[in-house]
């Protein structure tokens, strides 16, 4: 038999699906989508499915596999049905979206500065006090032109009721937008018609629009500004990413080594000698751009960095410091945060949030663990979770003690239903669970990525969508509204 | 630019110049055994000796043979100048200079490793070796044709240009001298048919026949060693990759020619001197073999001063990670 690679006969199975409605039909946006594929002579979805894995190997968009020695590469798996968002549902994201970036920037400078928002009780002073990424080092600094954090990577989700949600907000080095551009590029190149035809809003201007974001950060006076992408080197597994954006934007990509600090400036080792270095937008945690004023075993960073950013005569991206907001226990507050600072209703909600720390919401979560989502507040990655319903009772008896050992540093949220995407699997397509990371810059102005990076549980009834275990991505297709730019007439990407 | 970006450039380039030396050493032995099977046993033996680690082979390999010696040259991750390794070090330094360097570069690369990685799992035994080393020369050829046409003749292509003539300058005289050595006995039978054989094979080895040919005919040792040592136009010729490495340097600093501002350029200069001065007879009447040590050496020395001249991490003692053996 062969694999059906049509959409008949798929099924949404009582989930919300991105593509069709609960009667089965195709949403408004996936109508011309849905009409292609289905007209595909037999194989050849799989044919482009292939080739699409051949050129990401070609380009070396890989990661090794350990413990292999005959040098065994993987690819990120990509999946050829690509997530699409309306335009009118896109408006109230990136609003609610610009909305949260502004008021967490503000409640950062206030965390470093005069602390009002916790002097009067918005978020509780011991919780601030016990968050592990709260910076003493960065109290009184003043980031240029007052931007924190310049570069987030929110991640939603849509549950059941057909709401989206926020579920984290990633302030500090969120990675994934090279994918949103590499994955474009390919579906580009698989479906040339369908894209011309479908009005897609473009992600090819996100590196000019990231170096303007830096440029803007520049110190004064300076004439031609450097800007630079430090890296903690080929063995991250985001380096790929490193290396692309900073040859997206023709600016040098720096190692830790490459840089020193000398005479109350920051420099870049070259052939002919040394040359100034005025923003660095760094792909390395807190803990390691500095060992003088953080970690001190830190081999990744430069030494001193942090006093030439102190006096103003580099920049970074994103400040040091920004962690403190990304805190799951935190995450809760930024409802109240956003009301506090703006003077605005939430446009976009919180995941119904439990801490742990406090009493009555603490027994609670004890007494539901097999149906909750519990987290600890300072990991990423999907680790150090426990997805309730997935779950063995001993790894709950595990967490009992956790939570009850250390209530400061675990979460809990109810088990949400994500949404699902047709996702071509072995025996045809079926529904794989879906969440969006879009990507918001803040400069000047703040700019919201049109569309993001969609992450997908390839396994069957799996909701852990992150790379390390099992997850996969999709394009993600921003209709435009009348009179907004569309991708088909980008040329590259 | 940075100096660990041209170092790893640098590096890249010779690394792929390395594998493809290597697929024309191997070709050349398959070629004059077809020639001559009887004395296919014997031909083998200086290409491991040449590698500078025929106690490593001989250890793990015992007897040099064909399956033997090709597997050691070209499938071994464990001798770190086998071409498998040669092209996973080029891959490395490139994939640390992926931003530096064009995306066609890269995938070139990328493509070449895998089609050597692939070729490595049939263990040694291919149907049609030829048709293999000729692919890999052709490999490299593709890159260089891609970096030559799609990254800016500035600093970054200078070094790895330098790079690549430095690498294709030593091999040129090492595949020489292997050869010069194997067929010392037919010296005597200079002007037979066989004779003419063996050199062609030397000199197709290196792409050289075609242009030797219009440039001299006749082949004579002396003709041979002069064409592929002195020859001021062949681009394989150890001269030729002399006298535009030296360019390069001179394009890196901006000192003229003629001059020099670094040890890198007075050593790569006095080299050049002894090269485009110097004349067949007194290199063959003074020993061939201690010419070539000599040269060899003076390469190195080079190798040595563009380290620290560019490289080399000045006033902090960080750590050094680059992709290399030498």
């Amino acid at each position: 038999m062969s694999t059906n690679h049509t959409f008949f006969g798929y099924k949404t199975e009582g989930f919300h699906d991105e593509l069709f409605d609960a009667d089965g039909n195709p949403r408004p946006g996936g109508q011309l989508l849905v009409d292609c594929v289905n007209s595909l002579p037999l194989g050849v979805l799989g044919e482009r499915q292939e080739a699409i894995e051949r050129a990401l190997h070609r380009m070396g968009i890989t990661f090794a596999v350990y413990g292999d020695t005959s040098g065994t590469e993987k690819i990120f798996p990509f999946d050829i049905v690509p997530r699409i968002v309306e335009a009118v549902e896109w408006a109230r994201i990136e609003a609610g979206l610009k909305q949260r970036i502004k008021a967490l920037n503000m409640f950062i400078d206030d965390v470093y500065h005069d602390q009002n928002s916790i002097n009067e009780g918005i978020v509780p002073r011991h919780l601030l006090s016990k968050a592990t990424s709260y910076r003493e080092a960065c109290h009184g600094l003043f980031p240029p032109r007052g931007i924190w954090c310049h570069v987030t990577g929110t991640d939603l989700i849509r549950h059941s009721d057909g709401e989206i949600y926020v579920l984290e907000d990633n302030l500090r080095c969120p990675s994934g937008v090279s994918y949103v551009l590499q994955n474009r590029l390919l579906m580009k190149r698989t479906f040339p018609q369908l894209f011309a035809a479908s009005n897609i809003r473009p992600v090819i201007d996100y590196p000019t629009k990231l170096y303007e974001t830096l440029m803007y950060l520049a110190p004064e006076h300076v004439n031609e500004p450097r800007i630079v992408v430090l890296t903690p080197g080929i063995y991250n597994s985001a380096y790929y990413e490193h290396s692309f954006l900073a040859q997206q934007m023709g600016v040098e990509l720096v190692e830790g080594r490459d840089l020193v600090v000398k005479d109350g400036f920051v420099f870049m080792r070259m052939t002919d000698g040394f040359q100034r270095v005025d923003v660095i937008y760094r792909r390395i945690d807190d803990d390691f751009i500095d060992p003088e004023t953080f970690r001190s075993d830190s081999m990744l960073g430069v030494p001193g960095l942090m006093e030439v950013y102190r006096q103003g005569r580099v920049a970074l991206a994103n400040a040091p410091g920004t962690g403190v907001a990304d805190d799951k226990v935190i995450y809760a507050f930024v409802p109240d945060l956003i009301r506090y600072f703006l003077d605005e209703e939430p446009i976009l909600p919180n995941v119904p949030t439990y801490i742990c720390e406090k009493e009555d919401e603490r027994k609670y979560v004890l007494a539901n663990l097999d149906k909750l989502v519990v987290k600890a507040a300072n990991e990423a990655g999907g680790y150090g979770m426990l997805v309730g319903p997935h779950s063995t009772k001993e790894q709950q008896a595990e967490f009992a003690v956790k939570i009850k050992e250390n209530p400061r540093n675990y979460i809990a949220q109810p088990t949400l239903s994500l949404s699902r995407v047709p996702t071509l699997c072995a025996s045809g397509f079926e529904g794989r669970h879906v969440d969006l990371r879009p990507y918001i810059l803040c400069g000047k102005d703040i700019w919201v990525l049109p569309g993001g990076l969609t992450r997908v549980a390839l396994r069957k009834g799996s909701l852990v969508v992150n790379s390390s275990q099992g997850g996969g991505s999709k394009d993600t297709w921003v209709i435009a509204a009348d009179g907004e730019e569309t991708a088909s007439a980008e040329t590259g990407l | 630019m940075l100096s660990r970006v041209a170092e790893s450039i640098y590096w890249m380039a010779r690394y792929i110049e390395r594998a493809e030396n290597i697929a024309r050493f191997i070709d050349v032995t398959l070629n004059l055994i077809l020639d001559q099977p009887q004395t296919a046993h014997l031909q083998w033996v200086p290409l491991v000796s040449t590698s500078g680690d025929h106690e490593y082979f001989n250890k793990k390999y015992h007897q040099p043979n064909e399956e033997n010696v090709v597997r050691f040259l070209t499938f071994d991750r464990e001798y770190p100048n086998s071409i498998i390794s040669s092209l996973s070090a080029a891959r490395e330094n490139a994939r640390t200079v992926r931003e530096a360097i064009s995306s066609e570069a890269w995938e070139q690369i990328n493509e070449f490793y895998h089609f050597v990685r692939h070729a490595a799992r049939t263990d040694g035994k291919m149907a049609t070796p030829p048709d293999f080393f000729n692919a890999v020369k052709q490999h490299s050829q593709l890159f260089n044709g891609i970096l030559d046409a799609t990254l800016s003749h500035a600093a970054d292509w200078q070094f790895a240009n330098l790079g690549r003539l430095l690498e294709r300058a030593d091999k040129t005289s090492r595949i020489l001298d292997v050869k010069y050595f194997t067929l010392l006995p037919t010296l005597q039978d200079v002007g037979t048919t066989l004779d003419d054989l063996q050199w062609s094979s030397v000199l197709r080895s290196v792409s050289a026949f075609e242009m030797y040919r219009k440039r001299f005919h006749g082949i004579t040792i002396q003709r041979v060693v002069s064409f592929l040592m002195l020859d001021r136009s062949f681009p394989r010729s150890v001269l030729f990759c002399v006298d535009w490495a030296d360019h390069s340097l001179h394009q890196i600093s901006g000192s003229p020619l003629g001059s020099y501002c670094n040890t890198a350029e007075q050593k790569l200069g006095r080299l050049k001197g002894d090269l485009a001065f110097g004349d067949v007879n007194t290199i063959i009447n003074q020993g061939f073999h201690e010419f070539i040590d000599g040269l060899q050496s003076k390469l190195n020395g080079v190798g040595g001063a563009i380290h620290d001249t560019f490289f080399a991490v000045r006033n902090v003692g960080a750590s050094q990670s680059q992709f290399q053996s030498n």
